[in-house]
């Protein structure tokens, strides 16, 4: 099977065609670096996304946050829904861990600002 | 009357990448004027990711790309007032300025790096037919509100206008529960990044209709839904194609505009085409001494060329200030003039004396080409061809010509050959 899809791996957006067999990519042309073709490899098998959100301080403050590293896309509702259960405390700076596993995936969810 | 070698103004990614710059080059005497709470600019409410593969090599969010820089700027020393706003410039650098702290004064600046940003194109200025009810933001202002602020505009929404920002509320909202019905633009192609269609709306099986406006805003206090109907190649709406979407708020992603009323106020020359000011290869308006970068000078897609633009007006402020205002030597300026497809360029003219360095040009297409060439030629001289697999008017090329080429020209031409490739 042959799946056409558009590269997210950053701003070019490479047209990439992707020769599927039983789930996993057996070949991929169309893109212009290697980000584009471990891309469409993961995207054929278990498609993930960056997440980014905000979660808040005790106060309401919202706290600009994202996963560290990507998660299956099927769990985006669910790592949202462990962001908005936590409070935040403040100081807090870029990178400090706000939860150590959201949602079961075993990524943590890092601040993106500082605020003290 | 106070005194500076170098005032910026605006401290977003445009103002702290050119103090960084000139600080580098051994100018001490910098500030730079944010109104704004603290440093960043816009890249404060912009929480997503996809910001610094080419500065940093590695995907950052806004947050996280502007800390970079404004660590840089303290760990240089480089003084900043925040809350304070500019309210004019003058011909010869008299800059006045309002901060709660200070008050109202007047500083002189030797060179002056202008970095104010852009701004929404608002309802105003869009022509959408109905009522003026509660409920219709632009997406930025949005953006502002659920990013910074911890407050989320309406339950069920629907997005005029493909810009990134819209792209990329489309999905925020979605994620904050709000239902978005869907995306319409009124050009036959998307005014965003195609990863961020895919990633924005694809992804959460939001609609985008190409070629589609709202024609009618119903609801007399508060927005009860607005009517979305096709358009013809004209731009008309098409008659039977009306289709009624009830929702309680609309936002507007149609287009940037660079804000340049002090620019104006300075007596800087202003492209109708750009909104921003004409600029030499140096980034130089026509106004000695006074430079422009970022959005304020033409609106970009990427901050990453923000940054590397503004890095450039910084370090030739800075030898605009080490030459005494005065330029070495420059006798040559090539003009830049726009051909086929071509809606402008940054920048306008060469002073091929000065070059030393590689120069940018950078430019928007005017429609969607594909299979095309970009071809800058001098009469019928051909001094440089890119071949391109598709162009369109939502990402800004980037030709680099070597000053080398042009030491016999006068004068140049940016244009598309279509379908050549």
């Amino acid at each position: 099977m042959i799946r056409n899809m558009i590269c997210i791996g950053c701003p070019m957006g490479c047209d990439l065609t992707v020769e599927v067999e039983s789930g996993r990519a057996v070949s991929v042309s169309g893109n212009s670096c290697a980000v584009g073709k471990r891309y469409a490899e993961t995207e054929v098998s278990s498609p993930t996304r960056m997440v980014t959100s905000t979660a808040k301080t005790a106060d309401g403050k919202p706290v600009p946050v994202k996963t560290r590293i990507p998660v299956p896309k099927d769990k985006i509702f669910d790592v949202i829904a462990a962001i908005k259960s936590v409070i935040v405390t403040l100081p807090v700076s870029v990178g400090d861990v706000v939860i150590e596993n959201a949602a079961g995936t075993g990524v943590e969810i890092v601040a993106t600002a500082s605020f003290s | 009357m106070d005194k500076h070698s170098l005032v910026v103004i605006g401290g977003g990614p445009a103002g702290m990448a050119a103090a960084i710059a000139a600080k580098k080059d051994g100018i001490d005497d910098i500030v730079i004027y944010e109104r704004d709470a603290q440093l960043g600019g816009i890249l404060n409410q912009c929480i997503h990711n996809g910001f610094g593969l080419h500065t940093f090599k590695e995907e950052l969010t806004g947050p996280e790309y502007a800390e970079r820089f404004s660590k840089q700027v303290i760990s240089l020393g480089i003084k900043y007032e925040t809350g304070s706003m500019v309210l004019s410039i003058s011909r010869d650098k008299e800059i006045t300025v309002v901060s709660r702290e200070n008050g109202l004064r007047t500083v002189q600046a030797d060179a002056v790096v202008l970095a104010m940003g852009c701004r929404e194109r608002p309802r105003g200025a869009l022509n959408i037919p109905g009522t003026r009810p509660q409920g219709i933001y632009t997406a930025g202002t949005a953006q502002k509100l659920v990013n910074c602020e911890g407050w989320v505009p309406g339950r069920e929404i629907v997005i005029l206008g493909s810009g990134d920002i819209g792209l990329i509320m489309a999905r925020r909202m979605t994620l904050e529960g709000v239902r978005v019905k869907l995306v319409a633009e009124l050009m036959p192609y998307s005014g965003g990044l195609k990863r961020n269609i895919v990633q924005c709306l694809d992804d959460y099986g939001i609609p985008l209709r190409l070629s589609h406006t709202v024609i009618d805003v119903k609801g007399k206090r508060k927005l009860e839904g607005v009517t979305i109907a096709e358009v013809d190649s004209g731009g008309k709406p098409i008659q039977g194609t009306e289709e009624y979407y009830p929702c309680d708020t609309l936002l507007l992603s149609c287009g940037l505009i660079p804000e340049n009323e002090l620019t104006l106020g300075a007596g800087v020359t202003i492209n109708s085409v750009t909104n921003g000011p004409f600029v030499d290869d140096t980034l130089q308006t026509d106004v000695p001494g006074i430079f422009a970068c970022g959005n304020v000078l033409h609106v970009h897609d990427l901050v990453d060329f923000v940054s590397e633009e503004s890095g450039r007006a910084g370090h030739n402020a800075a030898d605009y200030i080490k030459n005494n205002g005065c330029k070495a030597n420059s006798a040559k300026i090539v003009t830049v003039c726009v051909g086929n497809g071509v809606r402008y360029t940054v920048p306008s003219t060469i002073d091929v004396g000065n070059a030393s360095e590689n120069i940018h040009l950078r430019f928007r297409v005017r429609g969607v080409y594909k299979g095309s060439a970009i071809v800058v030629r001098s009469g019928e001289h051909e001094l440089l061809r890119k071949k391109k697999k598709i162009m369109v008017p939502s990402e800004m090329e980037d030709v680099i010509i070597k000053p080398g080429l042009l030491e016999d020209v006068s004068e140049i031409s940016v244009a598309i050959e279509e379908g050549t490739v």
